[in-house]
């Protein structure tokens, strides 16, 4: 793959009916991924799938269930590595860099690739060890550095003002939806380049679900986002390129606004208007 | 296209089709019957299409109501938002048309009082019939989701505009020589001008019917024919 920002790629241009409409903005890739494909032993789950996710925006997976959605998600950061019997062809970048490559050390990988899944998992500590349990994996840090450290990345996840009275108190006696964002700040705390959410807000009421959409809204800004989810307006709400799998393969990748009103494929269009394929 | 696994949100969109032909039937009948009163010089059909636009009326409340509610409750995406919204819109341009065949038909109260013309009316007949047609076409159109045909009655929209021209150029020069015509040209030439603004309407229903089917805005483009 040659290709460099999302803008190159046909299948993700954007279309343009009125020629003095504003261009496509170039966007850098962050994931670049090229002919992937998983097999979980004889079976084939992702059949060459080639597509650029652009830095710092949104980008949601959508698809039926078993269409591979979030087993392409978890390739991004080497989950499917703790399964037997999964082999991958194909090539990941991140950033330029080959993540399968044999030099990559996964524990590095993971904290620039965070991962926030369905159901909440804090540890059962406080609050406040919860957020600085990975700064401090990687690396002694001052105490003064590390409160400053933990404020910030519980802001980030708006989460500082119901918490800052309740630090030492455990993270397990907070609310489904306060669990997810508290998760959401344990992963943006070591500055990953890019957060992976799977099904983030599937778990949680209404309420507490848009204010995880809010703060995806918000993170996009620092971080590159990739959420599945099978809430396709979860999808059209928050995301700024949506992907559509079906069967192992990427049936169609585009702008959002576009997937949502002008879908290209006939497949497309019948998962997200709700009809018989 | 699939059903889809909803059949009630089929049902709700059959129905919201439906009440749009059954409108655009109405603003048909409407607008023909006008034009008749004005050429007939029939004061009675001509209150009867003012009477017949409060139907009209009705229907774009209903259609304006059925669609709102099924945003609401289905939030529709694709091709079913697509038809929604231009069903909306299309809702909204056959009130207008309502509106002017009214306008003709308070023309054609105005000249049942004259004494019949040696002209019979030709010029405003022959405009008459391209708007009637130009309308029939947009209709169709929409029931049979054709883009082709939609760009067509978007580019015969031009030829109207330049038949209500000669009718305006003809019925003022017409004036200047014989003032004694003055009041009837006046009441064609307003007549006219609602057949042309009708004209812009049903072009505005073909513009609605290529959203539909294809996703592409063409409104305010140059070359609208050579949209593909």
């Amino acid at each position: 793959m040659t290709s460099d920002t999302i803008a190159d790629r046909p299948n993700a241009q954007p279309l343009k009916p009125d020629a003095t409409q504003e261009q496509p903005v170039s966007l850098p890739d962050s994931l670049l991924v090229d002919g992937w494909s998983l097999y979980y032993g004889e079976q084939q789950a992702l059949n060459s799938i080639s597509l650029a996710i652009p830095q710092k925006q949104a980008t949601a997976f959508i698809g039926p269930s078993g269409c591979g959605k979030s087993t392409l998600l978890r390739c991004f950061n080497r989950m499917n590595d703790l399964i037997d019997n999964v082999s991958v062809s194909g090539r990941i970048t991140l950033e330029g860099q080959d993540i399968y490559a044999k030099d990559v050390d996964v524990a590095q990988l993971r904290r620039r690739v965070g991962m926030v899944f369905q159901r909440p998992n804090p540890f059962p500590k406080t609050i406040y060890e919860n957020v600085a349990y990975g700064l401090r994996l990687a690396g002694r840090i001052p105490k003064t550095e590390l409160d400053d450290r933990v404020e910030w990345a519980l802001k980030s996840a708006a989460l500082w003002e119901e918490v800052r009275d309740r630090l030492k108190e455990s993270a397990l006696g907070l609310s489904g939806g306060q669990q997810q964002r508290l998760v959401i700040a344990r992963a943006v705390a070591v500055q990953p380049a890019v957060l992976l959410l799977d099904e983030p807000a599937s778990a949680l009421d209404p309420i507490s679900t848009l204010k995880i959409e809010e703060l995806i809204h918000q993170l996009k800004s620092e971080y590159t986002i990739v959420i599945v989810t099978h809430n396709m307006q979860q999808a059209a709400r928050v995301s700024d390129y949506t992907a559509f799998l079906y069967l192992g393969e990427l049936v169609e990748f585009d702008r959002t606004d576009d997937v949502f009103t002008n879908p290209k494929k006939p497949q497309t269009e019948d998962y997200i208007t709700g009809r018989y394929g | 296209m699939n059903p889809h696994i909803s059949e009630q949100y089929d049902a709700e969109l059959d129905e919201t089709r439906n009440l749009l032909m059954e409108m655009g039937g109405q603003v048909e009948k409407l607008l023909r019957d006008a034009i008749d009163a004005l050429v007939t010089q029939d004061s009675a059909l001509a209150e009867e299409v003012r009477r017949g636009d409060k139907k009209v009326n009705r229907l774009e409340v209903e259609i304006d109501e059925h669609c709102v509610n099924i945003i609401a409750r289905r939030q529709p995406a694709a091709s079913d938002l697509r038809t929604l919204i231009s069903v909306m819109k299309a809702s909204t341009d056959l009130e207008r048309i309502g509106d002017e065949a009214g306008r003709i038909a308070k023309m054609a109260k105005v000249l049942a009082d004259m004494e019949y013309p040696s002209d019979q009316y030709n010029d405003f007949r022959t405009l008459a019939n391209m708007t009637h047609d130009l309308l029939t076409r947009s209709l169709d159109a929409f029931a049979r989701l054709d883009a082709d045909g939609a760009l067509a009655v978007i580019a015969a929209d031009e030829t109207i505009d330049d038949t209500y021209d000669q009718i305006l150029r003809n019925r003022s020069s017409a004036m200047r020589q014989d003032p004694g015509t003055v009041e009837r040209a006046m009441s064609v030439i307003w007549a006219a001008r609602s057949l042309e603004r009708i004209g812009d309407h049903a072009k505005n229903l073909g513009e609605h019917v290529v959203y539909l089917v294809r996703g592409q805005d063409v409104r305010h483009s140059p070359k609208q024919s050579s949209v593909s």
